[in-house]
């Protein structure tokens, strides 16, 4: 594991690599065959498979407060263990189904109520701000549950830049649709395009995080490379993967799951123990751990109560 | 002959079992930090989708064995019926204690808000709690005890049992329905054959009834 700390001999945002360059910089000692050696400096302390898997290494990591003290899980489990339906709805699948998927060039749209439509090169994004690796919780809908050292910045530094208008009063994200790559969009499961909505004031929090990499590198492509959403204290469909498009709406967007079975997935889908739907939410499944444990509210996110409070919990769910 | 056939297939339907033991043993089985490591990321998940798939598929070969001995004209077919159910039996008490004990550990309260709340689980409960009078009545002494013709409507009962296992199946996947429909399709042959005999013995039943006068007039 890469866990920076922030001590004044870091290098400061703007000594940070470029990613583009970084990636040329190892397209090119791949092509003088010195791979080998380029790969010996990737994160010391990943076990040599860990290494393997960890393609490029992102610089100048910035150490996060909202990071969890606890155990991270494998991350051999964490890109074997996928549910990511554009690929298959086995989990197992995703991790080779997804082995050549097309993660660079990559454009981001920004729409919607905003004063000037966008178009954000992937590279661009990635200079908005410092990255920051952020140890989060996740909590699948189905009963298990996941410590994983994303890296990214918080949404609200691609919010800021898009600057909607004040009618925007949630954030709809658009993931990529295209079924030449992705064999499980060839099969009418969900509503193709996979989409997912937040409150505003939800995209807003600090704790939203705009998600590139994990584990001290890229993100891996059956984990939603290149771009995708780490909302930890909702359930882990919401955290939508490969996003496309980043839209700015007047009204509660649709959103696929919440589509497939209003019942069971709604909108909020806050991760919440006392609220029983598709499954008794009460404990969970933490990767590697033999006995369950108990599933806590918000996810242990208690900071963001605030956003829900007068709500009724159990009606907005 | 029969009897090395059976304890054939008594150790072939041992073999998905040993396969899950194995995988979640692993090569060191006596290290307990490593159990459950071969069965992937989510070994809990893994042992209730294994022994499920399994009890399903043994209700379904269990099923089979009727049209088959009929279809194939292979009346011995019959002797391994008992065996086959009993294993389907047996996976159905594998499933739910990986249910009771892996997944739930005992937690009784949220066991018993699961059967009551959660459709997929109330239906799943059912599909096993039909199993057991079949599997307590499935020796020779009950089939005595019953009669032959009140033993086999009692064991009727496999009908509603793989039918609430197979919806247990599609109520509880989130969005692809692929694998369940299959058990479904399959079931779904393996009970229209039931009814299309008895349609025709109904048949049969009638026109003997409606010809037999005619005849008797006739002579």
């Amino acid at each position: 594991m890469l866990i920076k700390s922030s001590s004044p001999s870091d290098a400061r945002p703007s000594e940070i690599t470029p990613r583009d360059l970084y990636l040329n910089r190892r397209k090119f000692l791949a092509g003088v065959g010195l791979s080998a050696i380029a790969a010996a400096g990737v994160g010391t302390l990943l076990s040599p498979a860990e290494k393997a898997m960890a393609t490029d290494q992102i610089t100048g990591l910035q150490k996060s407060p909202f990071s969890t003290t606890e155990k991270i899980t494998p991350m051999n489990d964490v890109t074997h263990y996928n549910n990511y339906y554009e690929f298959s709805s086995e989990k197992d699948e995703p991790a080779s189904l997804a082995k050549n998927f097309k993660s660079h060039p990559w454009t981001v749209s920004i729409g919607g109520a905003v004063p000037k439509k966008l178009k954000w090169d992937l590279d661009e994004v990635l200079k908005f701000a410092p990255p920051e690796e952020r140890i989060y919780r996740l909590r699948c809908v189905e009963g298990w549950s996941i410590v994983v050292p994303w890296i990214g910045f918080s949404l609200s530094e691609v919010i800021k830049r898009a600057q909607p208008l004040s009618k925007a009063k949630f954030v709809e994200f658009t993931s990529i649709n295209d079924p030449g790559q992705m064999p499980g969009q060839r099969q009418r499961m969900l509503d193709w395009p996979y989409t997912e909505g937040l409150r505003m004031d939800e995209a807003m929090h600090p704790l939203t995080l705009l998600c590139f990499g994990m584990y001290g590198g890229s993100l891996a492509n059956q984990d939603g490379a290149p771009l995708r959403l780490i909302v930890p204290w909702k359930y882990g469909f919401k955290s939508a993967k490969a996003i496309v498009k980043i839209s700015f709406v007047e009204h509660q967007p649709n959103t696929t799951w919440n589509e497939a079975n209003p019942h069971d997935f709604g909108f909020y889908s806050n991760v919440n123990p006392n609220v029983e739907r598709y499954h008794s939410q009460a404990s969970e499944h933490r990767l590697g751990e033999f006995r369950p444990r108990p599933t806590l509210m918000f996810n242990g996110y208690d900071q963001v109560a605030g956003l829900y409070s007068g709500m009724d919990l159990a009606k907005n769910y | 002959m029969i009897r090395i056939f059976k304890v054939a297939v008594f150790i072939l339907c041992l073999v998905p079992l040993g396969l899950l033991a194995w995988r979640f043993f692993g090569a060191h089985p006596t290290d307990m930090t490593n159990w459950g490591v071969g069965l992937g990321p989510n070994p809990v998940e893994a042992l209730e989708h294994g022994t499920g798939d399994w009890t399903l598929r043994f209700l379904l070969i269990t099923l089979a064995i009727t049209p088959l001995r009929k279809l194939l004209r292979v009346p011995a077919l019959v002797k391994f019926r008992r065996m086959l159910g009993l294993f389907a039996f047996f996976y159905g008490c594998l499933h739910f204690a990986t249910y009771l004990w892996v997944d739930k550990f005992f937690n009784v309260h949220e066991i018993l808000a699961d059967i009551v709340k959660r459709k997929y689980i109330t239906v799943g409960f059912l599909a096993f709690v039909l199993l057991i009078p079949l599997a307590v009545t499935s020796t020779t002494g009950w089939i005595r005890r019953l009669g032959g013709k009140r033993w086999q409507a009692l064991h009727r009962l496999i009908y509603f049992s793989a039918i609430a296992g197979v919806i247990h199946y599609l109520w509880l996947v989130k969005a692809d329905i692929h694998k369940p429909l299959e058990y479904g399709a399959v079931l779904a042959v393996l009970l229209a054959y039931r009814v299309f005999v008895w349609q025709r013995q109904l048949f049969a039943a009638r026109s003997a009834v409606t010809t037999l006068p005619r005849k008797i007039a006739v002579e």
